[in-house]
């Protein structure tokens, strides 16, 4: 392995060595929100016409543990690092800032992936889940776990304490995944809070993931791709000046 | 070709105390050359800039002025070339509590590059007396068996310049001579060792020259042996049970009961017992010993600039 593939080994090696934290946990949370909101909503609720509502629900779920487990594996790792001293063993190394953000990223999107299949393994058990278009499930999924990944990376790299990172977490990424459209079809929305969802990046990472399952959206999937792709590069570029010029990691 | 070369480096801190855009100067153009396969010591009290420095040539702080090459690399054009020519024991005992200490070892390897290290890699656990922890998790070694895992982590890559920053603060005899037998056995084949400690016995033991640091400039520069010369050649050192009057006070290196007084010649050393007695006191323990690196850097620390063995540095 060269030395970005032992980043991305060791990011991986780092999650999976707790996985009972890091994988089972975040699995067993999305089953508690599956059985407790499919079971009081499922006859009330009725999303596309044809659709119910435990099956509406599992994609959103599935993305919404990627999105969060994507975005904790890289800022909990780099705070550890920067609180415990240790990210001094890899700034003496001869890696490169794109070496960093492949290997962090990297090892984001896969434990975002493990964690997204690990909820539909386990919620094949209560529901039938369709593939109508598995190609747009993987892209988002990817995006996603990379923007998220690449959040984590900036949120790590800003913040001094446990404290801060948990702010942006409870403040900033909670907030987003749960006025995205986990729950409920925008649509069902009034027209001022439906104009409000579009403002927010995490609802067109969900819907258009949503799409590759029922072929049915709130947007078109093209429209989701554009806005995720956008901001992704957006994300990068900063991710990528901050640890270019050693953001509060080279004094 | 130097193996590290300092530049005129300086660098400033934002102060922690004073108005706001107030800095503090850790490092003021210091100029320094070290030679391939030198065992050099770089001393100085607390808040000197020898951290600063070292910070500065791994790559973890950014001077503001200046230049630092390693084995003529650029540590901030060239530093990939940089830092694999470097291996870091750095002051602060971290280490990763999620892995054991050989995969530390081979994570570390991995960063440099280097592939199926397995061999090396027992070879410094064994000379370093870590072969019973290699599947040790990090967090149930003590802070020895911690140092010395850093020792190997900055070695895995075999790097032809070693910096170890206090590498034995706070380590038992045992660990201080296993260290410096391999650290000297390095040193011996070739690599370049540049150390800064506390214990001025290690430095004038280990290093060939040394250079003292004071307030950020460099107050002192010599072989070890010019700088031991240069000192008031005999040391007059006694006990007494109370204090000494402050006119001998002023002159002397006071540590607990124990009075030194530099004394070049029998006349010297009469008057201060003589002195001492017509204050009223009893000298215990009575000895004459040769002068000791502690001496040349309290010497140079106490006259600064002014230093008569120093060989002063001056800014370019």
């Amino acid at each position: 392995m060269n030395g970005w593939q032992t980043l991305l080994y060791k990011e991986v090696l780092r999650f999976w060595k707790v996985a009972f934290q890091t994988v089972a946990g975040p699995v067993l949370t999305a089953m508690l929100y599956l059985l407790i909101f499919g079971h009081a909503l499922e006859s009330h609720v009725k999303v596309y016409d044809t659709v119910s509502y435990t099956a509406f629900l599992v994609p959103g779920l599935a993305m919404m543990s990627l999105l969060q487990n994507a975005f904790a594996n890289s800022s909990s790792s780099l705070i550890m690092s920067k609180v415990m001293g240790n990210l001094v063993f890899l700034l003496l190394t001869p890696l490169s800032y794109m070496n960093w953000f492949v290997a962090y990223v990297g090892a984001s999107i896969i434990r975002g992936l493990v964690v997204g299949i690990g909820v539909f393994a386990v919620s094949a058990l209560f529901t039938d889940i369709s593939f109508v278009a598995p190609l747009w499930i993987l892209v988002f999924a990817v995006m996603g776990a990379a923007l998220m990944g690449t959040l984590g990376l900036i949120a790590g790299l800003w913040a001094e304490k446990f404290d801060q990172l948990a702010a942006f977490q409870n403040f900033v990424v909670m907030p987003m995944t749960f006025l995205s459209g986990v729950f409920y079809s925008i649509h069902s929305l009034p027209a001022f809070w439906q104009g409000v969802s579009h403002l927010n990046p995490f609802f067109y990472m969900i819907d258009g993931f949503r799409y590759g399952f029922f072929g049915a959206s709130d947007v078109s999937p093209w429209l989701s791709l554009g806005v995720v792709g956008f901001v992704l590069t957006t994300v990068s570029g900063i991710a990528i000046y901050l640890l270019r010029t050693g953001y509060k990691i080279r004094g | 070709m130097p193996a590290i070369s300092f530049q005129s480096v300086s660098k400033a801190y934002p102060s922690p105390r004073g108005p706001k855009g107030a800095t503090f100067l850790a490092l003021d153009r210091v100029s320094l050359d070290i030679e391939e396969g030198e065992f050099f010591g770089l001393l100085g009290p607390n808040g000197a800039g020898k951290t600063t420095m070292i910070s500065i040539l791994a790559g973890l702080t950014r001077a503001n002025a200046g230049h630092v090459r390693v084995l003529g690399y650029d540590v901030q054009a060239d530093y990939a070339q940089a830092r694999r020519s470097l291996g870091v024991v750095p002051q602060e005992l971290v280490f990763d509590p999620f892995f054991n200490v050989r995969e530390a070892l081979r994570i570390q390897s991995g960063y440099f590059g280097v592939k199926n290290n397995d061999a090396w890699i027992d070879e410094l656990l064994e000379s370093l007396g870590l072969a019973d922890k290699a599947d040790a998790n990090m967090r149930q070694l003590s802070g020895g068996m911690k140092r010395r895992v850093l020792v190997a982590q900055a070695l895995v890559h075999k790097p032809p310049v070693i910096v170890l920053d206090e590498p034995t603060a706070g380590v038992d005899v045992e660990l201080r001579q296993t260290l410096w037998q391999f650290i000297a056995k390095l040193n011996k084949q070739g690599h370049t060792v540049l150390l800064t400690t506390h214990y001025l016995e290690e430095a004038e033991a280990l290093c060939g020259r040394i250079a003292m640091l004071k307030s950020g400039r460099i107050v002192a520069l010599d072989h070890t042996s010019e700088l031991l010369k240069a000192a008031s050649s005999n040391v007059l050192r006694f006990k007494v049970d109370s204090e000494l009057p402050k006119v001998l006070a002023d002159k002397a290196r006071i540590t607990g009961r124990i009075v030194q007084f530099p004394a070049n010649d029998a006349l010297a050393i009469e008057q201060y017992l003589a002195a001492v007695r017509e204050a009223g006191l009893v000298a215990h323990d009575v000895e004459i010993r040769k002068a000791d690196l502690e001496d040349v850097f309290l010497d140079v620390m106490n006259k600064g600039h002014q230093s008569v063995a120093a060989l002063e540095v001056q800014p370019s």
